[in-house]
């Protein structure tokens, strides 16, 4: 059986030339980046090579690029210096949205618990914050905005230029998760008004577990790893020198993929999506064209998420779900529910998530197979009969 | 390691008993769409034994399993038994469901338990 992989939002394949600088620095240039002697000074100018593709990569200066173990703890750091930086100055509020990934969410809510008063904004029905919601939002006592660039389970891009003048003009900080976004939509952090910006390379084809964190220059960032002095004395811990180098390698690729890869994702994942809104009572969640080029999600009525992607797994079928049981707790993903899913809409999530070499075929593949899915599901659940018989009124 | 043994693989690709019996003279209902499986039980009950029984699911794989070997469990077997029937012995008959998922299947035990009331109300038997 053939795997079909679309799951590219949960973590890509590394590209064979990120794993070739990988194993050969791995290799060759195991010195200590820290370390005077060649072997390690070797090291050390692999990072400062990493440190410039990265910055060029989104318009940064090499200074303002901090190695970190990943989009958690880049997000963890932004957030965490902004409020600090803000807490000094006697401002103690911090917005963010609704949508946005539990690595910025629980870190608002410990702030929140240190004294912080946070502000959550809602997002409108397509996942898409409101400016003047955020305008509005900010006071003289906002420190730190955080809207994330493009979502992780309904793919919308949010307005982060005119967010980040907004920022500007009231003199605010702004961070975003680009986690999404990076290697896959252009990124400019000087003409998008960005201060911070978290990313993580196992989402553009790189390896887990390595990312960077951009801080505008004048920023000055709170340790969150104690220790020695790497990465100018603000993220302690010998640098993972292969995992740096083979996100650099990764991040060039995809820039320079770019264009073309978009063009051809945004093509497959338009086919993918109509295909899949011939399922009747399904709809697409997010918005149609302020979209990642790779990301599909869909919710159908009457099914359930985790069954859904089981039965795909029997097919090949790589895929993801925003369901309760899909997710251990309780309840089905917060971003579901905050476009407006109800809660038995949003337990029948799937999402689809394209790279530049899903091809047609699979497309066409997954069309059918999440049809058949979905119909033999519906085939003997009771939330289905009571719809179908007309107990409950359908929603989609 | 898959997130479920072979057996709930099994009976979540092919569900015994599923559907619906139309003169069934015991109905139980139970789960609610917002925590993300609900289960309906149907059952034929003649001379205090389970004749037949049917189910439908809405849930996740470990629903859907619990669902389908409660029903294996039951059928054939005199009230006496199956009111016995707790959600330990389901998920044991399984080869055991991960711990987060064990909720599952204490709702094939709570659908039988709604179908046995629903039929002692029926028939206006004592339980
Ligand atoms: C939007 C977003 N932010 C943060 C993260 C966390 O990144 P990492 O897995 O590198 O910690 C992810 C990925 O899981 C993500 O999609
Ligand atoms: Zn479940």
């Amino acid at each position: 059986m053939n795997r079909i992989y679309l799951d590219n939002a949960a973590t890509t394949k590394m590209s064979e030339k990120a794993i070739e600088t990988m194993t050969a620095c791995m290799r060759e240039s195991f010195g200590n980046p820290s370390s005077l002697y060649g072997l390690g000074q070797q090291a050390k100018d692999i990072i400062e090579e990493a440190r410039v593709a990265v910055a060029s990569a989104i318009n940064a200066s090499p200074k303002e690029i901090f190695f970190t173990s990943g989009g958690s703890e880049a997000d963890n750091q932004a957030i965490i210096s902004a409020a600090n930086i803000g807490r000094r100055k006697g401002k103690t509020h911090l917005v963010t949205t609704s949508i946005e990934h539990h690595a910025v969410l629980h870190t608002f809510k410990k702030l929140e618990k240190e004294g912080f008063e946070i502000t959550i904004l809602p997002v409108n029905s397509n996942g898409i914050v409101d400016l003047d919601e955020v305008k509005n939002a900010i006071t003289d006592k906002t420190a730190l905005v955080s809207v994330m660039y493009a979502n992780n389970e309904i793919g919308t891009i949010q307005p982060i230029r005119e967010i980040g003048a907004i920022c500007r003009e009231k003199g605010v900080l702004f961070h975003t998760d680009a986690v999404q976004a990076v290697g896959h939509i252009p990124i400019d952090v000087q003409s998008d008004n960005v201060d911070l910006l978290s990313s993580s390379a196992h989402k553009f084809h790189g390896p887990k577990g390595v990312g960077f964190l951009y801080a505008k220059k004048g920023i000055v960032l709170t340790n969150i790893i104690e220790g020695g002095a790497q990465e100018r004395g603000k993220r302690a811990g010998t640098e993972n020198v292969p995992g740096i180098a083979a996100m650099a390698a990764a991040l060039t690729e995809s820039i320079e993929k770019m264009d073309d890869a978009a063009k051809r994702e945004t093509l497959l994942r338009d086919r993918l999506i109509k295909g899949l809104s011939q399922i009747s009572h399904s709809a697409l969640n997010g918005d149609a064209i302020r979209r990642l080029p790779g990301n599909v999600s869909f919710c159908f009525e009457g099914i359930e998420g985790e069954s859904l992607l089981l039965l795909l797994d029997d097919k090949g079928i790589c895929g993801s779900s925003g369901s309760a049981c899909t997710s251990g707790s309780l309840d089905p993903s917060h971003v579901l529910l905050a476009i407006g899913r109800v809660h038995d809409v949003a337990h029948g999530s799937l999402r689809l998530s394209l790279s530049e070499e899903t091809t047609e075929q699979e497309i066409d593949f997954a069309i059918e197979a999440v049809s058949d899915v979905v119909n033999h599901l519906r085939s003997f659940s009771p939330v289905w009969r009571d719809l179908t018989e007309g107990k409950t009124k359908f929603i989609l | 390691m898959a997130l479920y043994s072979e057996k709930v693989m099994d009976h979540f690709r092919n569900p015994r008993n599923v559907g619906v019996i139309e003169d069934a003279n015991g109905v139980g209902e139970v789960g609610n769409a917002r925590c993300g499986d609900i289960m309906k039980m149907y059952l034929k009950i003649e001379d205090d034994v389970v004749k037949d029984v049917k189910f439908e699911t809405f849930g996740c794989g470990s629903a859907i399993a619990s669902s389908s070997m409660a029903t294996e469990l039951i059928k054939g077997k005199p009230l006496s038994e199956v009111k016995q029937l707790t959600n330990e012995a389901v998920a044991e008959a399984l080869d055991g469901l991960p711990a987060y998922k064990m909720h599952c299947s204490v709702l094939a035990e709570e659908a039988i338990q709604a179908a046995l009331e629903d039929y002692y109300k029926k028939t206006n038997k004592k339980d």
